[in-house]
């Protein structure tokens, strides 16, 4: 990230006509029953925290997606995390939420209070700074987040080769958000009349990487900046789209996405990183859904570098993030939510991390 | 070889002897501080404000301040915002081994600087050293005593509804651009930290106004969380109007990028006030007319004593609970 230019065109509605576009919802809406899912953590809770909801028809059902990269990390991944960690006395190098999300043996955090290294960087690049500095310990760097992220990880990686760290090693727990979107569709287990897009993601990918992958389903999707004006009047687009009976791929997010995408972001990952098989929490394993390091960088990599005795165990739970990332239950209908699992005390990810629906729900929605 | 923090430096030996009159002297000298003795000594027979405050941030030095300035003018504000007139500090450094001398003088020399505009001394302090890693480069903590005239308290004055909240100019400033640089994100002059000594516009307001009945400096947790700490304080319902709340555009365009809310992110020089309604205008008037206070606004009001809530009418017309801040502010990565 160098510059905040691009997005210095804000468009911005005023009060009547935002007035105009939900009334236009509603007439469009007037008869029958829809159903539309956000993919994405971030509409998630700007839908959320600008009550959105509340101005919305009542038989038009905004459902939440699998759009938030912590929530969807599996336990497993988690568990065999803190596994390397405690076994091999690696220093964590991670993202923020990620450090609170509960494994079967507790968190980052419990790791931590354990005595161990974690920490929490900004920038991807602080990790080499941090292993540059402590020569004699061993570091793991997770990498966590859709293609919005990986760019500046892949980025990361190549300095790491570059300036001859040694002492850092990398875990790509990276999903890519079109093959889960593909997955969820292919399930059935939901009815979706539209799909809101994510915005920063398509910014990347490009309009066209979503047309490959949806060009089978007569459903229509649209990709949305993340101001309220532009969910609204994205919903309004979609919901014509319903109407009309038309599908594909939309974007009414013209101020930041193109066809192609960044062109540039998508060579970087590229030159280092394969697609891979992953397990995301509540969707198991989608095929072609994750990253790994190429074999010229697999010298950086922890899956191969460091394994565990026993392969890991994971204990269930009674959190029921994975039916909330599929859509399939709403947080409220969660037993715990809100008595025993809050932002403070969260029970799953989906309580922890910002872009996470239970906690936009408790946040933004619990009055 | 450049020089550095060693352990010896917190040992209480000739090294910190050294430390102590070269350095800290040379800086910060003071009658009271330049008698050396186990406590600063003084004189005063008024209503006094003590406080306390540590400091803990990364990057330690940024574009229009470090940590030193934020030490002094952090306690500095706190003092004000309850109306009292900061005298003295006390100045606690815990540093890592290994820290620059040279970057310590820097501190020093930047901590002195504002205690002069400031007209306050540090008149007793402390070092400590802790073992490499133990620390993350440098913490400070100062505390602060301040003498209160009665005009200026203002505890005992009744919130009410119709009372107006008022921010005395851009919120969430300081927490965005600080996360920012960690991000190493190249930014124009304009966006940095609006890390400043309220004690002027303050004190100022509060000798000119009786209707006063609320100051607090919005800090970590932003504006949101300080609203929150009125509504649960004094058991009353406060509305915020977001198309009101002063936004730098610069703040505008990061929090979208790095999805973080600005009324949840650190101030470093805004306050907030609760003002009678009959007085309110004049307060703004007066807000206005002071370098640190021209873009001050009313964001809210005091509704009623039923609930303690703060509620946020957003600029699409919805209504929802404007919830405290909960766990870590974080720069999203979806
Ligand atoms: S409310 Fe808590 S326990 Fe329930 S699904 Fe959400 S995160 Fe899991």
């Amino acid at each position: 990230m160098s510059n905040l230019s691009y997005i210095k065109n804000l468009t911005k509605l005023g009060p009547e006509e935002i007035q105009v576009i939900v009334q236009k919802i509603h007439d469009l809406a007037k008869d029958g029953e829809y159903v539309i899912m956000e993919f994405c953590g971030t509409h998630t809770r700007e839908i959320s925290r600008y009550g959105i909801r509340s101005i919305l028809p009542k038989n038009l059902e905004l459902k939440s997606g699998p759009g938030c990269p912590v929530c969807v990390t599996a336990d497993e991944d988690i568990d065999y995390l803190i596994g390397i960690a405690e076994k091999y006395d690696l220093g964590v190098i991670t993202f923020g939420d990620l450090v609170n999300v509960p494994g079967s043996n507790g968190s980052l955090n419990h790791l931590r209070a354990k005595g161990k290294e974690v920490k929490v960087v900004y920038s991807p690049l602080e990790s080499i700074r941090i292993a540059l500095q402590n020569p004699q310990k061993n570091y793991v760097m997770v990498g966590i987040g859709f293609e919005t992220t990986v760019p500046s990880l892949a980025y990361t990686i190549k300095k790491i080769v570059e300036l001859g760290v040694e002492n850092l090693f990398y875990l790509s727990l990276h999903k890519l958000t079109p093959p889960a979107m593909k997955a969820l569709l292919d399930a059935g287990e939901i009815k979706l009349d539209g799909i809101i897009g994510p915005g920063h993601v398509s910014t990347i990918v490009g309009i066209k990487r979503w047309q490959e992958y949806l060009k089978n389903y007569k459903i229509p999707f649209v990709i949305m900046g993340f101001e309220p004006e532009d969910v609204l009047y994205g919903i309004y687009f979609l919901m014509k789209k319903i109407k009309n009976g038309e599908y594909g791929v939309f974007s009414t997010y013209t101020r930041s996405v193109s066809s192609e995408g960044n062109v540039f972001a998508q060579n970087l990952v590229d030159e280092v990183f394969d697609v891979s098989d992953s397990v995301w929490r509540g969707l198991g394993v989608i095929p072609k859904s994750g990253l790994e390091l190429k074999p010229k960088y697999s010298h950086l990599d922890a899956r191969k570098k460091f394994a565990l005795d026993e392969p890991v165990k994971v204990r269930k739970t009674a959190c029921r993030c994975g039916e909330v990332l599929r859509g399939v239950l709403k947080p409220y209908e969660c037993p715990l939510f809100a008595k025993v699992c809050t932002p403070t005390n969260p029970k799953g990810p989906c309580m922890v991390s910002s872009e996470g629906t239970c906690a936009a729900y408790y946040l933004y929605e619990n009055s | 070889m450049q020089d550095i923090i060693l352990m010896a430096h917190g040992s209480g030996g000739d090294a910190m002897r050294n430390l102590i009159e070269k350095d800290f002297i040379k800086y910060l000298s003071n009658p009271i501080l330049n008698e050396l003795l186990d406590s600063g000594v003084f004189e005063l027979s008024e209503r006094l404000a003590l406080t306390t405050d540590s400091y803990v941030i990364s990057p330690i030095f940024f574009k229009n301040g470090d940590i030193g300035r934020l030490s002094v003018f952090g306690t500095l504000n706190d003092l004000c915002v309850v109306g009292a007139k900061p005298l003295f500090l006390s100045l606690s450094f815990i540093i890592e081994e290994g820290f620059p001398v040279a970057d310590l003088r820097r501190i020093l020399a930047s901590i002195s600087q504002a205690c002069n505009e400031s007209g306050v001394k540090v008149i007793t302090g402390d070092t400590k050293v802790v073992e490499k890693n133990k620390a993350d480069k440098i913490f400070i903590n100062t505390a602060g005593i301040g003498v209160i005239e009665k005009h200026r308290d203002w505890r005992n004055r009744k919130i009410e509804p119709n009372d107006l909240i008022i921010v005395t100019g851009g919120i969430g400033e300081h927490g965005l651009y600080i996360m920012l640089e960690r991000l190493g994100v190249q930014t124009d002059d304009e966006v940095k930290s609006d890390l400043s000594n309220l004690t002027d516009l303050i004190l100022g307001a509060l000798d000119r106004f009786d209707q006063i009945k609320f100051v607090r400096d919005a800090t970590r947790g932003g504006v949101a969380t300080l609203l929150n700490e009125i509504c649960s304080k004094y058991g009353v319902e406060i509305e915020v109007y977001e198309q009101d709340l002063p936004m730098k555009e610069w703040v505008r365009n990061a929090s979208e990028v790095l999805g973080i809310d600005p009324i949840y992110s650190a101030c470093e020089g805004r306050a907030v006030l609760v003002v009678g309604k009959s007085q309110a205008e004049k307060v703004l008037e007066y807000l206005r007319s002071h370098p640190l206070g021209k873009d001050a606004t009313v964001i809210g009001k005091v509704k009623s004593t039923n609930v303690a809530k703060v509620y946020l009418l957003t600029r699409i017309g919805t209504r929802r609970v404007l919830e405290s801040l909960k766990g870590d502010i974080l720069p999203r990565i979806c």
